[in-house]
């Protein structure tokens, strides 16, 4: 108990600390306007790739909708903050969208997720489309032209608070008994059932966990970059998703940070190369993907206190 | 009263018909086999009773509590619920997670914190946690596992990764237990061990089992009633000592003409 406590601590400091570093950088003018961009999209992408690995690396569930979840949290967000407006309206903005999302994650995974592997992956991205379509042809989303002048609340502080709470939920979850069961339907479906397992509630909790988070990554999305189109949500986006979960390993939370953060570094520093960009983007992927396969991380997990404990083997020695 | 009793069961996968008319009864406490040479249709009938598949015709009967249910159209996991525990023929274990798990996975229904309390990791759930660990090694010391708890279900040998499939079916607490070829792979030595594992928890437990097996000296050695099956259909029944001379039976596993005899 007194560990655990210790250890809670230990975490919490680092946390805020983390923060503290990160904002003083930027009041000093070392992360500049620039480099805050790609902090950012550091944040959001650690969101959607987090909550799109409970789905597909650790229940098992082959999704490609989740720019559909993500684009709900966005115009949620974005037309509360452009209706109503003020630092109330985002919040309620963003805890609005993600609901939303995971009312529709509940909707679409309910009869979807029936369906295996590919069928599934397929399915989920006709939904995915059709969530874009219905954007797109609607009145008060903007149509095809999008929202534009969403005011901008999304802040280091904003993107730091989610980022944590997005990734201490999901791992609480996983480490719990409920996130075990997810475990065990990507493992064997047949055994998990005959040991006493509803899998498809099981199936149908983590896709609502994932569409929530995906909501909140959204409305991060719209507040931060002014501008929204149903465009910028198509399956493309999903696709990028699901590039960050497999390349930090399926069923890895700090895999999926890592990747994030490689991804979103690599692509900044290739701005300079132009039109080479996605070349040599693609080509890293590629080189990866051959030398590792299984992802950077594989199913396992960054812990300090591995490294703590190496750190004094190697001392004792 | 039976604790299962299978009333007339047909299965067909299209035209194929893999079970034709099978009539068993299970009675509380009872330790029953059900042989038959591949493709007669045993495994079929496990399916069944754990609702993997639904019977074309038929219906599975399963008393608990002094209760009768019909339970053919029942999902697995509830059927799990009242009571059902079934090992593999090949092995399903969660390979890629620990021995440990493993277990810890299957006594899931017990579980009262709910998933709000599980995403802040709230004190209760740490008091539950630590409950689910007890139990899960006190099942693991029992099956001599308890020095491997941390290592993969796929890094065990095969012996012991059976014997941790038993043992995660026992840890649903069940009270009708089936077996689906335990001893499938073993050489004599683990398998007589098995045999003794078997004999065991069936009596420290008080399970029924039903028990699929190839190996004549398990079944013959731990049965106390045999039904066997050739083709999808019953053709003999009885205790080891008439099934051993029955001619059909003979017949089945080593072919023949049955006019011949007749």
């Amino acid at each position: 108990m007194k560990d655990t406590i210790k250890r809670l601590l230990q975490y919490t400091a680092s946390v805020v600390l983390l923060y503290a570093l990160i904002q003083l950088l930027i009041f000093a003018g070392i992360i500049n306007e620039y480099y805050q961009v790609t902090l950012a999209m550091i944040c959001i992408n650690i969101i959607l790739a987090v909550s799109l690995n409970l789905i597909t690396g650790f229940t098992g569930q082959f999704s490609l909708g989740h720019a559909g979840f993500m684009s709900i949290g966005a115009y949620t967000c974005a037309l509360m903050t452009l209706r109503v407006g003020g630092l109330f309206s985002f919040i309620l903005g963003i805890l609005l969208g993600a609901i939303l999302a995971a009312m529709v994650g509940f909707i679409i995974g309910m009869p979807t997720l029936r369906l295996k592997g590919d069928y599934l992956a397929i399915a989920t991205l006709g939904f995915a489309e059709i969530i874009r379509i219905i954007l797109l042809n609607l009145d008060f989303t903007g149509g095809a032209r999008g929202l534009a002048d969403i005011p901008r609340y999304t802040n280091w502080t904003w993107l730091y608070i989610f980022t944590v709470i997005c990734i201490v939920v999901t791992v609480n979850f996983i480490k719990s008994s409920h996130g075990r069961v997810c475990i065990s339907i990507r493992e064997d479906e047949i055994a998990a059932e005959t040991l006493g397992i509803n899998i498809t509630r099981y199936k149908v909790l983590s896709f609502v966990i994932g569409a929530f988070f995906a909501g909140i990554a959204g409305a991060l999305y719209a507040s931060y970059f002014y501008y929204i189109k149903p465009g910028l949500f198509g399956f493309l986006k999903s696709i990028d998703i699901l590039v960050i979960v497999v390349l930090g390993g399926m069923g890895s939370i700090t895999g999926s940070i890592l990747a994030s953060i490689f991804l979103a570094v690599i692509s900044t520093y290739l701005q300079a190369f132009a039109e080479f960009r996605m070349i040599i983007y693609a080509v890293i992927l590629v080189i990866i993907m051959i030398f590792r396969p299984q992802g950077l991380m594989g199913t396992k997990e960054f812990k300090p206190e591995q490294v703590e404990k190496r750190i004094k083997e190697r001392n004792n020695r | 009263m039976p604790i299962l009793s299978i009333k007339n069961l047909t299965m067909a996968f299209g035209g194929l018909a893999a079970l034709t008319n099978i009539n068993i009864t299970v009675e509380k406490d009872e330790l029953v086999g059900l042989i038959g040479p591949n493709g007669a249709g045993k495994t079929t009938i496990f399916n069944l009773l754990t609702g993997i598949y639904t019977p074309t015709q038929g219906v599975i009967e399963y008393q608990q509590n002094g209760s009768t249910r019909t339970i053919n159209k029942l999902k697995p996991h509830v059927i799990s619920s009242l009571g059902i525990a079934r090992t593999f023929q090949n092995i399903r274990l969660f390979k890629d997670l620990t021995v440990l798990d493993n277990i810890r996975i299957s006594i899931h229904k017990n579980v009262n914190y709910g998933v709000m309390p599980a995403f802040f990791k709230l004190p209760r759930v740490y008091s539950e946690e630590r409950e689910i660990l007890g139990k899960s090694n006190e099942i693991l010391e029992i099956f001599g596992l308890e020095s491997k708890k941390y290592e993969l279900a796929k890094n065990l040998p095969y012996g012991e990764q059976r014997r941790l499939e038993i043992a995660r079916a026992l840890a649903t607490n069940p009270s009708l237990l089936l077996l689906d070829e335990p001893a499938a792979g073993m050489n004599p030595n683990e398998t007589s061990m098995l045999t003794d594992l078997i004999k065991w928890i069936w009596k420290e437990y008080g399970l029924t089992i039903l028990l699929i097996e190839h190996d004549m000296s398990v079944v013959m050695k731990i049965c106390e009633r045999i039904y066997v099956l050739d083709y999808g259909m019953l053709i003999a029944e009885g205790t080891p000592e008439e099934i051993r001379t029955n001619k059909r039976v003979i017949q089945a596993y080593l072919g023949g003409e049955l006019q011949n005899d007749a």
